[in-house]
């Protein structure tokens, strides 16, 4: 058997499919330049033309045609050599559009294996999200915020060839710079330009050594998939109860309503954004609690509403419909490191909550996440993303 | 032939009646007797003789059912999908073209375990535009879940059809089920039938029980969530398991039902004619039989050896017992209404079929040659009979023949 190598490119559902896809087409041409074959594809089941949803492409490369076979027999690799992540709030752990499970972002890499991740943080920031392992591996990062690039009109910001730049500093034996450029100059626009930023990307690119046992050490929720004997019939799924009303920890009144939700079903690693509640200038007028299409909003004992951060997705149709000025604003999951009630948090310190809340939408509104806050947002961007891959 | 009669207004209570009637209104006559709560339509030709005689009930106060004319084959058999989730007992039908544009709303009921009762009027699918019976509209479902069972005089429609309710609304099985009726031959011919009572009905059909699966907001679930690869195998392994257990449900409801109405039918998945001592015999399904048992009571006169088996249910199709039955013959010759285009041995659907019971159980295997005739509604006369039968003992006789023929074709 000869030299097999596996790389996977985790993004997000419609904003970074096309960017994914041309890492893992790069990834194949340029080994091709250095006489390797390869295939590039995506996860068949994930959907990846849905909204957010965690999506992965592979690039499998080898140094002859049998042990590419050998590379092709599973459809999905299980391990891979380096693994990339294009948006940093995906280290919170993914799950395919078709659920079976929170997976951690490292679960594929193999040992002594690369994670790559774009992301304007350091490794220790992005160490509180990944979860740990029970062997070593390196974390390196390419600075830069989560790329829309090759969406429609969203221009070429050079993250597909600096991420080819990092791949051939982590595994030279995959491909050199030289094949990098080869095939920028063959195949890409912008030859010169990008040449350099991958050149940059290489000289700049220095993963740390993670110890086994070292990052995130919650649990992700999973579940065993039952045999089909076992399995209800007429492809028909149990509905929850109802649910009802619950205490408020501080005043101990009983009220409100929270639905039971499956707790088989939590979409959170879908959102790259979340709604943050100022309940003080809630007027309790019940939009965001009616036009939730997840039904991931509690009815609190004192008339107040609360997202179920387990089951919301982040559309930020709750801040769209809010009539009240800043009080649901979606804000970067890069921000938090929990699933936690608001309302909880608001009612055991208001003053607390409220001067948190204030910095967070402060420093929010600088934050791009998935769903843009306003048209031009994106054009605003650019110079500080510029400065940002230039910079680091 | 084809005359409306007045429908059978009354169904009396305790005791069995005799009416003349089309096997279209067999049909109609079986679904007041099951008391259906929900009947979907839209006309096809031969389908739509059905839903007049149906409508005419309705319109009467003699069925109190809901009746929609849906505005497509599709929607019909949509709504009676989610009426028979709710727990109503439903029935629809089409014909040829009809029954091929409901196709998405077919191929998902299996899977839902939705017991629905439909009937085919049997015709050929276009193009050209053409009213007469092919058999390949109703076989078109044949490998997606459905049960389909063939039926050649109007007592044993309407026998079949409180059968088909007996048999779809089991819980081992609750699956959807179509009876295949002939066009012209059987859905507009008038002959004797017997009407059963409504109280030998009310003791052969318990009331439809959908138990957990029923959607209501009484018993909270959701239908058909979209899955991935981790749950498909184990759901279609559901539907495979209905198809083990089909045959013992089949005989248990045939069983029952000669202990109620005293009518005997045998074996439940195929009539026999003059086999017992026959050397050859000719195999086919639903009206075709006419012309043969004629042309073999005159050929078994000449003191020729002829047999007929009439299969009944094609899905589940009883292949071991078929293949008992055949294996001791000289040769079998299969007449078919249908095309398997580009099958092994470019023979019908029934012909590969038979043969692959024939490899797997039967002991010996005679020559199985196929036949193929009456497309497009084409009669079959007593004479193609004969020169089939001629043929097969032909193969009999160690003569080599090809192994699918065209019978009644201008050269």
């Amino acid at each position: 058997m000869g030299q097999l190598f596996a790389v996977e490119v985790i993004g997000r559902g419609i904003f970074q499919d096309t960017l994914a896809k041309n890492i893992t087409r790069g990834i194949v041409l340029a080994a091709h330049n250095e006489g390797k074959l390869g295939i590039s594809f995506g996860r068949y089941g994930d959907s990846p033309e849905r909204n957010g949803i965690p999506a992965k492409k592979f690039a499998i490369v080898a140094s002859d045609e049998k042990t590419l076979q050998l590379g092709m027999a599973h459809y999905q690799p299980s391990q891979v050599d380096i693994s990339i992540v294009l948006d940093d709030t995906l280290c919170k752990g993914i799950e395919s559009w078709a659920w079976d499970g929170v997976h951690a972002i490292n679960e594929a890499v193999k040992r002594g294996g690369t994670q790559i991740v774009v992301s304007t943080q350091d490794p220790d920031a992005l160490l509180k999200l990944i979860h740990r392992r029970n062997e070593p591996y390196k974390l390196g990062i390419v600075k830069g915020i989560a790329s829309f690039s090759g969406l429609w009109v969203y221009k070429d910001d050079h993250t597909d060839v600096r991420i080819l730049g990092a791949i051939a500093k982590a595994m030279p034996e995959l491909f050199g710079l030289a094949s990098i450029e080869k095939y920028i100059q063959a195949k890409l626009k912008d030859g010169a330009a990008k040449a350099q930023s991958a050149h940059k990307a290489y000289e700049r690119f220095t993963p740390v050594e993670i110890p086994a046992g070292k990052g995130n050490a919650e649990p992700l929720p999973r579940f065993e998939l039952p045999g089909w004997s076992e399995m209800r019939l007429g492809v028909s799924v149990a509905g929850q109860p109802q649910g009802g009303p619950f205490e408020d920890p501080v005043t101990k009144k009983v009220g409100g309503h929270r639905p039971v939700r499956n707790d088989k079903f939590m979409k959170y690693t879908t959102r790259s954004q979340r709604p943050v509640i100022n309940f003080q200038t809630c007027t309790k007028c019940t939009l965001c609690w009616l036009n939730c299409p997840d039904g991931s909003f509690d009815v609190t004992p004192d008339g107040l509403y609360d997202a179920d951060l387990n089951g919301c997705c982040g559309c930020g149709i709750c801040e769209a419909v809010c009539p009240v000025k800043d009080c649901i604003t979606m804000v970067s999951e890069a921000e938090f490191h929990d699933n936690d009630s608001q309302w909880l948090r608001f009612k055991k310190n208001k003053d607390d909550y409220i001067t948190w809340l204030t910095t967070t939408i402060k420093g929010a509104e600088k934050e791009r996440t998935h769903g843009f806050r306003y048209r031009g947002q994106y054009q605003e961007q650019v110079p500080a993303a510029l400065e940002i891959a230039q910079k680091s | 032939m084809a005359t409306l009669t007045a429908p059978v207004k009354e169904i009396r209570k305790s005791e069995e009646q005799e009416a003349l009637i089309t096997g279209s209104e067999a049909i109609a006559v079986a679904c007041k007797l099951a008391n259906v709560d929900v009947i979907t339509a839209y006309p096809i030709r031969p389908y739509d003789t059905v839903m007049q005689y149906m409508s005419q009930l309705v319109a009467d106060g003699e069925l109190d059912c809901e009746f929609i004319v849906a505005e497509g084959e599709h929607s019909q058999f949509e709504i009676v999908k989610h009426a028979s989730a709710c727990g109503a007992r439903t029935f629809c039908g089409s014909s040829g073209v009809g029954w091929m544009y409901a196709m998405e709303a077919l191929t998902v009921t299996p899977a839902l375990r939705i017991p629905l009762v439909a009937l085919v009027g049997n015709r050929t699918l276009d193009d050209p535009g053409a009213f007469g019976v092919e058999h390949n509209d109703a076989l078109s479902v044949r490998d997606l879940g459905w049960m389909l069972v063939w039926v050649d005089n109007a007592q044993e429609a309407l026998d079949t059809a409180l059968i088909a309710y007996r048999v779809a609304e089991d819980r081992r099985m609750f699956v959807p089920l179509a009876i295949s009726c002939d066009g012209a031959f059987l859905t507009h011919s008038q002959s004797y039938v017997k009407v059963p009572s409504s109280e030998q009905v009310k003791k052969f059909l318990p009331r439809y029980d959908r138990g957990d699966l029923l959607l209501h907001p009484d018993n909270v679930i959701s239908v058909a969530p979209q899955a991935n690869e981790d749950w498909v195998m184990e759901m279609r392994r559901q539907n495979y398991a209905v198809t083990e257990r089909a045959c013992d449900v089949i005989r248990e409801v045939y069983a029952d039902f000669e202990r109620i109405f005293g009518r005997k039918y045998g074996n439940p998945f195929f009539e026999e004619y003059l086999t017992e001592d026959a050397e050859v015999v000719l195999l086919g399904m639903g009206t075709l039989s006419t012309p043969v048992k004629v042309a073999f009571d005159k050929l078994r006169k000449q003191g020729k050896k002829v047999g007929f088996v009439r299969l009944r249910w094609f899905r589940p199709f009883a292949g071991p017992e078929i293949a008992k039955a055949l294996e001791r013959f000289k040769a079998v010759g299969v007449i078919e209404r249908d095309l398997s285009l580009g099958s092994p041995d470019l023979s019908g659907v029934v012909a590969t079929e038979l043969r692959s019971a024939m490899y797997s159980h039967a002991k010996t295997r005679p020559p199985v040659l196929d036949f193929l005739c009456g497309l497009g509604g084409r009669e079959v006369t007593v004479a193609d009979v004969e020169r089939i039968t001629d043929l097969t003992f032909q193969a009999a006789n160690g003569k080599q023949q090809p192994l699918t023929q065209w019978i009644g074709l201008r050269g």
